[in-house]
């Protein structure tokens, strides 16, 4: 680029075209406006699961005394502790433990396809894209059973209350897991809140794994190779890590908090 | 596809510096998780409890956004213009977490 006298003169600066001021190609920097638009969309829903869940009333009792009720919040280690396999042991958050182990181990497989794209390595960023790819599915694969032992419930249930001739009265028969109108662990909304975030992000996921996998194509057929730079793999790895992140703040919110 | 005029590619050796430290980036998340885990089934639950765990799932966010997705490491306009909206969602966030203890009362 030339910096000649005259330009600096014209009272130029890096806003003035010809430069990035931002450092980083218009691709990238695309990725970067989506995600910020992702995390207000991820946000909005965390936060609205903030306000609803401060505004009904919490289990003020002793952990191991815990019921579900509909009155009440539940305490989330008491919902989530299932594990396959494991049938009747109550192991409080251990599996979306594994799941969160899964995803960050999935993350630094795809920042190594990033580092060898970088070396133009083609073998390396394909070892590492599967990686990737062979982590996120096994996130979905977990996803996709804690979704259906939320839906499908315990084999007690709770016992829901009903209005019959003006008075509130106990059912005949319990409630087994969940649905959108009504669940058995509390407040409908713990259930709707459940399905959205945790469905949301899951979508992440899914299409991360998709792009993941053009990525892998692409890189086995040569593109990257042929166009000189891996750059793609850098666009959707911000994409990879972003959808890590949320999971972070929905594992403290939804999970732990 | 033509193959007659394939770039000539140049494989450079993995930058083991580099690399460690990814690892080590993973390494300090899996510990914090590990941390956030005796957390949760030691300490009562209440506020300091909750605090607790934000501090830390800042701290793994940090991580995450500054070294894996090289944040840290890129220009500061770009870095500001990332991070200074996200302040504010955190702000809403303790508003809207406030605004719902009220709405308990009415």
């Amino acid at each position: 680029m030339s910096q000649t006298t005259a330009a600096v003169s014209h009272g130029r600066s890096e806003w003035d075209g010809g430069t990035s001021p931002m450092g980083v190609s218009y691709g990238k920097l695309m990725m970067w406006f989506f995600l910020m638009s992702d995390a207000f969309t991820f946000s909005g829903l965390l936060i609205t699961y903030g306000l609803v869940r401060s505004s009904n009333f919490a289990y003020t009792g002793a952990v191991k005394d815990f019921v579900f009720s509909p009155n009440y919040w539940p305490i989330p280690e008491k919902v989530f502790e299932a594990v396959p396999f494991l049938h009747g042991v109550p192991l409080p958050l251990v599996f979306v433990g594994i799941m969160t182990f899964v995803l960050i181990m999935s993350s630094v497989t795809m920042v190594l396809a990033v580092e060898a794209g970088h070396r133009m390595d083609q073998k390396a960023v394909e070892k590492w894209m599967l990686w990737t790819i062979l982590g996120g599915m096994t996130f979905l694969g977990c996803q996709a059973w804690e979704w259906t032992h939320f839906i499908v419930g315990t084999e007690s249930g709770t016992i829901l209350k009903e209005v019959a001739n003006g008075a509130l009265v106990d059912r005949t028969s319990a409630m087994h897991g969940a649905n959108l109108v009504e669940n058995q662990y509390g407040p409908p909304a713990f259930a709707d809140f459940f399905f959205f975030i945790t469905g949301f992000h899951g979508f992440h996921v899914f299409t991360g794994v998709l792009f993941n996998f053009l990525i892998f194509y692409n890189t086995v057929t040569g593109v990257y190779a042929r166009r000189g730079h891996y750059e793609m793999v850098e666009k959707v790895g911000l994409y990879w890590h972003f959808v890590d992140l949320v999971w972070v703040f929905v594992f403290t919110f939804f999970y732990l908090v | 596809m033509s193959h007659n005029h394939e770039p000539k590619i140049t494989v450079l050796p993995p930058d083991t510096e580099k690399i460690a430290k990814l690892w080590k980036t993973a390494g300090i998340l899996l510990a914090i998780t590990v941390v956030e885990f005796i957390i949760a089934f030691t300490m009562p639950h209440g506020a300091a409890k909750t605090f607790l765990f934000v501090i830390l799932t800042i701290v793994k966010a940090g991580y995450i956004v500054g070294e894996f997705m090289h944040l840290r490491h890129e220009v500061k306009v770009l870095f500001w213009a990332v991070l200074l909206p996200m302040i504010f969602i955190g702000w809403m966030l303790v508003a809207f977490v406030y605004e719902g203890t009220k709405i308990i009362r009415i």
